[in-house]
C-alpha cells in the first residue's frame, strides 16, 4: 500500500509540509481543501476547526498544531469518583474547574483555540490558559459533560493533557505572593516616606514647615512600621538563624542595620534632635526585596524536582477473575494483580508478561531507546513503555517496591544541596561583618576619648552607612540576569546557587546513551560482500514495508532507490523480512534467520542480509554522537578530568576511544546506583562534579553531583530530577555556559569593590560624625543602583559573548 | 496653614487606595501570570471578526 502513496509523494514534492503541525510530510501525504497534511489526524484536527468556524488557529501562527495520538481506553481511568474528586480544583453538583497540563503550549495560536472550546463543546464555560505554566483551566458543566470528555476533546485537537501521578498527590497548588506584598509595602512606604522628607532635605527653615516637621516626622514613623516589621522581617528571622548556627552570613549585618535606622531614626524624632533616616530605611529594605524579586525568576513550565510519580499514570486497567477490565489506581496495584497494558503504555510496576507481544521502550529509565522485545514469561521492568499492541502482565510487586522506584528511597534525594554550600555572598559577609564591628568600636572610642556626646551618633552612623545593599543585591542582580540570558539560550536552571556552584567545579561526567549520543539516528556500518544494484534496490524496498525500529531507521540510511514493486513480501516476528523480486530472493534479519555461518556478534546490534540463501553481510549499528561531541571534549580537557559513565555494554569503547580525548576515562556497565556511588566517592575526595545524564537511571547520580544537568530533545517532557536542563541542540555550547558562570563570579567580586569604595566614602562621613541624614539618603539609593547596571550590564555583555 | 493637614491627609489617602488597588490585583492573581493577557488582548479583534462571520452567514 505504501508504494502508490510513493507515487504521490513524487507528485506533490513542493508542497510537502503539513498545513497543520508543520511536520514534513514525505511519506504519505493527505489533501483536503487544497492543503495538505502529513496524516489522517492532522487532517481530521483541520476539520474540526474548519466546522466550528476556528481556522483563525491558523492565521495566528503558522503550522501551530501537533498529530492528535491513539487514545483509545487510555483516559477510561477518569470516570472514577474518586481520581476525579483528586484531579479537580472545584466541585459542585453541576459544576467541575480542573487545571490541565499540556506540555504542547507553545504559541498563541495555542492560547486562542484553547480559550474557544466552548466553540467545540457548548458545555464547557470558560477556559483560560496560563501560557508560562502551560495550563489551562477549565470550567464545564459536569451535569451535561465530563472530565473524560474533555480530555478527549483536547486530545483529539493534539493538545493531549499530561496526567501523571504527580497532579494525584499534590493536589491543589499554593501560590506564594508575600514577596510581592512585601516589595509592594515597602515600595509604597518608601516613596510616600521620600516625599514628605523633601522638606528636611532642603533644610528650608519655613516658618510653617517649622511648625509641622513634628506632624511629617510621626506620619513617616507610622509609614516605616510596616516595612521593618513585615517586608524586612525574612532578613530578621534569617539573620538570627545563622547567628544561632554561628555563622555570619549576609543577613546579620542586614539585620543590624535596619535596627539601627529604626531606632536611632525613632530616638532622633522622640527627643527631637533631627529627622531620622526613614527614608534610608525604606529604599534600603524596598532595593533588597527587588533583588530577591529578580532573582526569584524561575521557569514555571519546567519541573526541576520531578521523580518517577511525573513519570507513571495515575491508573492502569486491571481484569478481575471474571476476566473484567476496570481502571484501577497505580497505588492499588497489589502482588498477582493481572494488569493491561495498551501501546504507549508505561507499565507501572514490575511484572511477569503473560500475554501478548511486548515491545517495550526503555528509554525512560536507561536513555537508550532501541526498543527490547520480551517472550511471555520474561520479567517486565517498571517505567518501560510498550509499543506495539496490548500486553497483558501480572504484578510482582507494588509501585514502591518496584526495581526502578526503589532507586528514590535513597537519602539523597532528601538532601538539599543549597544547604552546606556557603555562597560567595555570605563567604564575604563574615569578613565584612567583622570589619565593620571593629571599625565602629574603634570610631566610637576615638570619640569617647575626644567627645563623649558624638561617640553614641559615631558609633550608629557606622553601623547605618555600612549597611551591605549593595553587596546584598550584586549577586542577585548578577545571577538573576545570567539566568534569563541561559534561559534564552536553551538552558533552563534552577536557581542562582546552581551557577555558583557550576563556577566551581572540576571534574565533568558523562552519561553515554542519550547524553552524548542522539536518540533520534544511529549510523549503521555495512560488512561483508558488496551487494549488487539489483539486490540494493530490493534490500530498500523491502525495509519499506517493515515497521521494525531497526528497519526504520536502516531504511533513513539507506540511499535513494528506484520504488519497485515486489512479488512476496513477508514479515516473521521477531526474525526478519523474506521479500522477492525477479530472480532475487532476499533474506534480512538476525544471523539464524538468513543463516549466517558465524554466529551473532554479542556487543553491538547487527542486521544480516543474505541473497538467495548465499549470505552476504550485515549492517552493524553504531550509536551516532551529538553534533561537536569531540570539540567540547577538547575544549574541557584542559580544566576539567572528564568520565563517560555508561550503564550499557563495552561495545562502542573503541569508538569513543577514536573521538574522545585521550585522558577521558571510560566506564561501562555501571548500575544506576554505581554512578551514584561513583559520584559520591570523587566528591569525597575533593571533586566538585557536574553530571549530564538524561534517563532515570541517571536520576541518582544528577542528584548525588554538585551540578547535575539533564539533557532533553524536548525541553518540556521527560527530565529527571536535576539543577539544569539543557536542551539537546544547544549541548555542544557547555563550555561556554561554564566559562559565563564563572565570569559571572568576576563581575560579581567587582561590584564587591564598587560597593566597598562606597562603604568607605560613607564611613568617611560617619566616623567623622558628620553624616546628615540627606547624606544616607543620597548615597544609599546611588550605591544600590549603581551596582545593578553595572552587573546588568557586564552580564548582558557576557551573554553577547554566548552567541 | 492648617490646610497643610487636609493636604496631606488626602495626599496620604490617594496613595493608601492605589496601595489598596495594588493588593487587589495581586489577591485576584493579577500578578502570578504575567505572559497570557498580553497575547489574549490581542485576540479580541480576532473574536469580533469571528463572532461577525457566523451571523453574516446565518443571515445569508
Amino acid at each position: 500500500m505504501t508504494f502508490v502513496t510513493g507515487i504521490n509523494e513524487q507528485i506533490k514534492m513542493e508542497n510537502n509540509t503539513c498545513f497543520h503541525c508543520g511536520d514534513d510530510c514525505n511519506n504519505h501525504i493527505v489533501s483536503f481543501q487544497d492543503k495538505s497534511f502529513c496524516c489522517n489526524g492532522c487532517k481530521t484536527v483541520f476539520e474540526i476547526f474548519n466546522e466550528n468556524d476556528l481556522t483563525c488557529y491558523y492565521d495566528l501562527q503558522n503550522s501551530p498544531g501537533a498529530i492528535p495520538k491513539e487514545i483509545e481506553g487510555k483516559y477510561d481511568f477518569l470516570s472514577q469518583e474518586n481520581i476525579i474528586e483528586k484531579l479537580t480544583e472545584f466541585r459542585s453538583d453541576t459544576i467541575e474547574i480542573v487545571t490541565l497540563y499540556i506540555p504542547h503550549i507553545h504559541c498563541s495560536s495555542c492560547i486562542w483555540i484553547l480559550e474557544n472550546l466552548n466553540k467545540l463543546n457548548p458545555n464547557i464555560s470558560d477556559s483560560q490558559v496560563n501560557f508560562g505554566e502551560k495550563t489551562v483551566r477549565v470550567t464545564y458543566n459536569s451535569t451535561e459533560t465530563d472530565l473524560k470528555s474533555v480530555v478527549l476533546l483536547l486530545s483529539s485537537i493534539g493538545y493531549e493533557p499530561y496526567i501523571s501521578l504527580d497532579d494525584f498527590k499534590s493536589g491543589k497548588k499554593h501560590i506564594n505572593r508575600t514577596l510581592i506584598y512585601k516589595l509592594g509595602v515597602a515600595g509604597f512606604a518608601f516613596g510616600n516616606i521620600m516625599f514628605l522628607s523633601f522638606p528636611e532635605y532642603f533644610e528650608v527653615n519655613e516658618f510653617w514647615l517649622e511648625q509641622y516637621k513634628p506632624f511629617f516626622r510621626w506620619l513617616m514613623f507610622a509609614l516605616s512600621l510596616p516595612v521593618v516589621f513585615y517586608s524586612a522581617q525574612n532578613y530578621f528571622i534569617s539573620a538570627y538563624k545563622g547567628l544561632k548556627a554561628k555563622l555570619l552570613n549576609i543577613d546579620v549585618p542586614i539585620a543590624l542595620g535596619i535596627s539601627v535606622l529604626f531606632i536611632r531614626s525613632t530616638a532622633e524624632i522622640m527627643f527631637d534632635l533631627g529627622s531620622g533616616f526613614f527614608d534610608s530605611l525604606a529604599g534600603l529594605v524596598f532595593f533588597l526585596l527587588v533583588g530577591k524579586y529578580f532573582q526569584q525568576k524561575t521557569y514555571d513550565f519546567l519541573s526541576f524536582e520531578r521523580d518517577y510519580k511525573s513519570y507513571f499514570p495515575i491508573a492502569v486497567t486491571k481484569i478481575n477473575s471474571e476476566g473484567n477490565e476496570n481502571s484501577i489506581q497505580v497505588y492499588d496495584i497489589k502482588k498477582g494483580d493481572r494488569l493491561v497494558i495498551r501501546n504507549e503504555e508505561l507499565i507501572p510496576v514490575d511484572g511477569i508478561l503473560i500475554n501478548g507481544r511486548a515491545k517495550i521502550d526503555y528509554s525512560f529509565v536507561t536513555g537508550e531507546s532501541q526498543t527490547v522485545s520480551k517472550q511471555s514469561g520474561d520479567k517486565l521492568f517498571a517505567g518501560g513503555k510498550q509499543t506495539s499492541g496490548v500486553i497483558e502482565l501480572e504484578a510482582l510487586k507494588s509501585v514502591e517496591q518496584s526495581y526502578l522506584t526503589q532507586l528514590w528511597s535513597n537519602d539523597v534525594f532528601n538532601k538539599n544541596k543549597e544547604e552546606g554550600f556557603t555562597n560567595i555572598t555570605n563567604t564575604i559577609s563574615k569578613h565584612f561583618t567583622i570589619a565593620i564591628l571593629s571599625i565602629a568600636a574603634i570610631a566610637t572610642i576615638f570619640w569617647i576619648l575626644t567627645d563623649a556626646s558624638k561617640a553614641i551618633n559615631v558609633f550608629t552612623a557606622v553601623l547605618i552607612i555600612a549597611c551591605p545593599c549593595a553587596i546584598a543585591l550584586s549577586a542577585p542582580f548578577t545571577f538573576g540576569n545570567l539566568l534569563r540570558i541561559f534561559g534564552k539560550q536553551k538552558f533552563y536552571i534552577k536557581n542562582a546557587s546552581v551557577i555558583e556552584q557550576l563556577a566551581l567545579i572540576n571534574t565533568v561526567i558523562f552519561d553515554k546513551t542519550g547524553t552524548i549520543t542522539s536518540n533520534k539516528n544511529s549510523n549503521a556500518e555495512y560488512d561483508g560482500d558488496l551487494l549488487s544494484d539489483s539486490e540494493n534496490v530490493v534490500l530498500k524496498n523491502s525495509l519499506r514495508g517493515s515497521n521494525h525500529p531497526l528497519s526504520r531507521t536502516l531504511y533513513t540510511i539507506l540511499e535513494e532507490n528506484n520504488i519497485i514493486t515486489l512479488d512476496t513480501f513477508q514479515e516473521y516476528i521477531g526474525k526478519g523480512i523474506e521479500a522477492k523480486h525477479n530472480n532475487i530472493n532476499l533474506k534480512i534479519g538476525s544471523a539464524s534467520f538468513v543463516g549466517n555461518p558465524k554466529g551473532t556478534s554479542v556487543l553491538n546490534t547487527t542486521v544480516h542480509v543474505s541473497s538467495n540463501d548465499i549470505y552476504k553481510g550485515k549492517f552493524t549499528f553504531y550509536n551516532s554522537y551529538r553534533k561537536g561531541v569531540s570539540k567540547l571534549f577538547n575544549q574541557l580537557k584542559s580544566q576539567f578530568d572528564l568520565v563517560i559513565l555508561s550503564g550499557d555494554n563495552e561495545g562502542e569503547r573503541e569508538n569513543l576511544k577514536k573521538l574522545l580525548p585521550a585522558k577521558t576515562k571510560l566506564i561501562f556497565n555501571q548500575k544506576p546506583e554505581d554512578k551514584l556511588e561513583f559520584i559520591k566517592y570523587h566528591q569525597s575526595e575533593g571533586a566538585k562534579v557536574l553530571m549530564i545524564g538524561d534517563g532515570l537511571n541517571d536520576a541518582g547520580a544528577l542528584a548525588q553531583s554538585n551540578v547535575g544537568v539533564a539533557i532533553s530533545e524536548d525541553v518540556n517532557v521527560f527530565s529527571p530530577a536535576c539543577d539544569a536542563i539543557l536542551d539537546a541542540s544547544k549541548f555542544k555550547q557547555l563550555y561556554q555556559y561554564i566559562k559565563a558562570s564563572k565570569s559571572a563570579i568576576k563581575i560579581i567580586k567587582w561590584s564587591f569593590v564598587l560597593s566597598f569604595i562606597y562603604n568607605i566614602v560613607g564611613l568617611y562621613f560617619a566616623v567623622t560624625g558628620q553624616l546628615a541624614p540627606v547624606i544616607a539618603a543620597i548615597l544609599m539609593p546611588l550605591s544600590s543602583i549603581s551596582i545593578v547596571v553595572f552587573t546588568t550590564i557586564a552580564t548582558n555583555l557576557l551573554g553577547r559573548k554566548l552567541k | 496653614m492648617s490646610v497643610i493637614y487636609i493636604l496631606l491627609t488626602v495626599s496620604i489617602i490617594v496613595a493608601i487606595i492605589f496601595f489598596v488597588a495594588f493588593i487587589v490585583a495581586v489577591r485576584n492573581g493579577q500578578f502570578d501570570d504575567s505572559y497570557t493577557p498580553s497575547v489574549r488582548m490581542l485576540f479580541e479583534d480576532e473574536l469580533v471578526k469571528e463572532k461577525s462571520t457566523i451571523k453574516t452567514n446565518k443571515t445569508n
